[in-house]
């Protein structure tokens, strides 16, 4: 393999990705994440000097439009799906000590 | 003939002159999936109350003459990573196992205002990870051909029910072949659409500038005549795009005379299964014979097309995925401490492995160091595929080619090696890089009894040569066995030239 994940770069990423993973499954990504670099690796071998990165097919431009509510108010339906609900509003842990 | 064997556009014909009602449509249909869905789990959630319901009030619409689509009364199944209001939306993870959306997607409410009648949510892979529905949290869908097979992915749920005869048409989402290549290992019609054909909005995202909505069905008119009730302008989809030659319907012609067909030499390579190459030239041989013009050429590329897609897409998914955090919707783990701790928990408890190793892969791609080596390298690469097909439309005007390298996967073989798995997507996914649109139509059964698909491939905007070609096609090959009919014996009363009588 010649991409090696070391534990540094897992707990790195792990940062980033918001995800706390087991000794198991740390093992586990550092050796997927590997093959999938040593895969993605092939396309070093295309010479892409002078060419544009292509993020969207199409030429995507600002669309704009008036800033006008067309919804109602749907609070309740919303707040069904919270996973925790205080006063009318979205709880959540204490963020600030 | 009974009503589950008409396709959707038969049985809306049926439903406007009378003969069927939409109640008996719909019990019918609810009724075969209480037979079988216990076999093959299509559907995450079937909404019986809900569809009774709708049944009545479609049926007195079309009565008082409001809804005269050819669609109106025929009940319908949806992929859950898209949104329907009150009715639950998993995207077949356990992150989402109690969302219940206050809006629908646009698609959604497209096919509404046509009068369909939603049965349920089908089945996925996980946030449409995945090419064969295993990583769904709530178990796999079997392949009604064969259940010890997987349904394809990874809008399997959709593909085995429309196979199953569990719903008359379905909605899939397509990000790296994700509607054609179920609909080829389910011997059913599907199509990805030009990107930005069909709205976006509502749809979960996974690579937002690949994503696109499309049909899964019975055969190419419905496929049509669906697409023309999908295709919509919509100003809540910054990428939505204005057409105003969506009357695919027009294009349900016969005639392929003078049609310019590509067959690209590099699918037809190493790892592309024997009896796959025989049914896919046999099925150029029908058109030829139909007076296209059909030659071989070499498209250049293919190999590049998996390691960009995998990089692009896992960077989108990595960026769209951080809104599951647990606080507005979706899962909440038990314990925790602190707001940053709750955020990793809630989504390492709530994400399968297959979502995990993909934003973590995506995160990698994008993290400072490692953007420009990788991240733009795959946008460059993107750049040179998307030339790559714009020189082969210059002289052709489609192309030609098998929808995945082998037929449907055993149960429990395409896990373990996620490479070998993203392998199998190396003929449809440069479609999506490249935004063309892609059908997948049945063109014959291997020797294990297992259908084999065909794609043609055609420029941004060029949906309806790809009707046009797929109907020829259909009508020289003659009706295709479903499942149900099916005992192993091959293409019914077809020309095909592929895998008859196993």
């Amino acid at each position: 393999m010649a991409n090696i994940i070391s534990d540094e770069t897992i707990e790195y990423v792990g940062i980033l990705a918001k995800l706390e993973l087991t000794d198991e499954e740390k093992e586990r990504a550092k050796k997927d994440m590997g093959s999938m670099l040593d895969y993605i690796d092939k396309l070093g071998e295309l010479d892409t000097r002078g060419v544009e990165p292509m993020s969207h097919v199409f030429p995507v431009n600002n669309v704009f439009r008036e800033d006008v509510v067309t919804n109602g108010d749907e609070r309740e339906a919303i707040l069904k799906n919270a996973p925790e609900e205080k006063n009318g509003m979205f709880a959540v842990p204490r963020t600030f000590e | 003939m009974s009503i589950l064997d008409k396709t959707a556009t038969e049985l809306g014909a049926a439903i406007k002159n009378g003969e069927v009602t939409v109640m008996q449509a719909v019990e019918a249909s609810l009724s075969r999936i209480e037979e079988s869905e216990s076999l093959y789990n299509c559907y995450v959630t079937v909404d019986r109350e809900g569809a009774l319901a709708k049944a009545q009030e479609i049926q007195k619409k079309i009565d008082q003459g409001i809804l005269t689509g050819p669609l109106a009364g025929v009940p319908t199944a949806i992929k859950d990573n898209m949104c329907t209001q009150g009715l639950l939306t998993t995207c077949s993870s356990k992150i989402l196992g109690n969302f219940v959306p206050t809006f629908s997607a646009q698609a959604v409410l497209n096919l509404e205002r046509a009068g369909a009648v939603i049965l349920g949510k089908t089945n996925m892979d996980e946030f449409a990870m995945g090419s064969t529905t295993e990583t769904s949290a709530f178990g796999e869908t079997k392949n009604p051909w064969n259940p010890g097979h997987v349904p394809g992915g990874s809008s399997g749920g959709s593909a085995a029910a429309v196979a199953a005869g569990e719903c008359f048409y379905a909605l899939g989402s397509d990000t790296g072949g994700s509607i054609r290549q179920p609909a080829s290992f389910c011997g059913v019609v599907g199509m990805k659409p030009t990107y930005g054909t069909v709205s976006r909005y509502g749809l979960i995202a996974y690579g937002s500038s690949l994503d696109q909505i499309g049909p899964l069905c019975k055969d190419v008119r419905d496929c049509a005549t669906i697409m023309e009730i999908l295709a919509s302008h919509d100003p809540k989809d910054s990428t939505s795009i204005k057409r105003d030659d969506t009357d695919f319907t027009d294009a349900l012609v016969e005639d392929v005379k003078g049609l310019r067909i590509g067959i690209p030499r590099d699918y037809f390579g190493e790892g592309l299964d024997p009896e796959i190459k025989e049914a896919v030239f046999g099925a150029a041989k029908v058109l030829k014979e139909k007076g296209a013009l059909v030659e071989e050429f070499d498209l250049s590329l293919a190999e590049y097309a998996i390691p960009a897609y995998y990089t692009i897409a896992a960077a989108e998914a990595s960026s769209n995925l951080e809104r599951f955090d647990g606080i507005k919707y979706g899962y909440r783990t038990q314990n925790y401490s602190g707001l940053h701790n709750m955020y990793k928990k809630s989504r390492s408890e709530g994400f399968g492995p297959e979502v995990k190793r993909r934003i973590m892969l995506g995160s990698f791609v994008l993290s400072s160091g490692y953007y420009d080596a990788y991240y733009l390298k795959a946008l460059r690469v993107k750049a040179l595929i998307k030339k790559a097909f714009d020189d082969a439309f210059a002289k052709y005007d489609m192309i030609l080619g098998p929808v995945a390298p082998a037929t449907a996967p055993r149960l429990g073989e395409s896990l373990s090696d996620p490479i070998k798995m993203y392998l199998g997507d190396i003929y449809t996914i440069s479609v999506n890089l490249a935004g063309l649109p892609g059908l997948s139509v049945p063109c014959g059964i291997d020797s294990r009894g297992l259908p084999i698909g065909l794609q043609l491939i055609g420029d941004c905007f060029q949906e309806k040569k790809l009707i046009r070609a797929a109907y020829t096609y259909e009508r020289a090959r003659g009706g295709f066995a479903g499942p149900m009919q099916n005992t192993g014996s091959g293409v019914s009363g077809g020309s095909a030239g592929a895998g008859e009588e196993a």
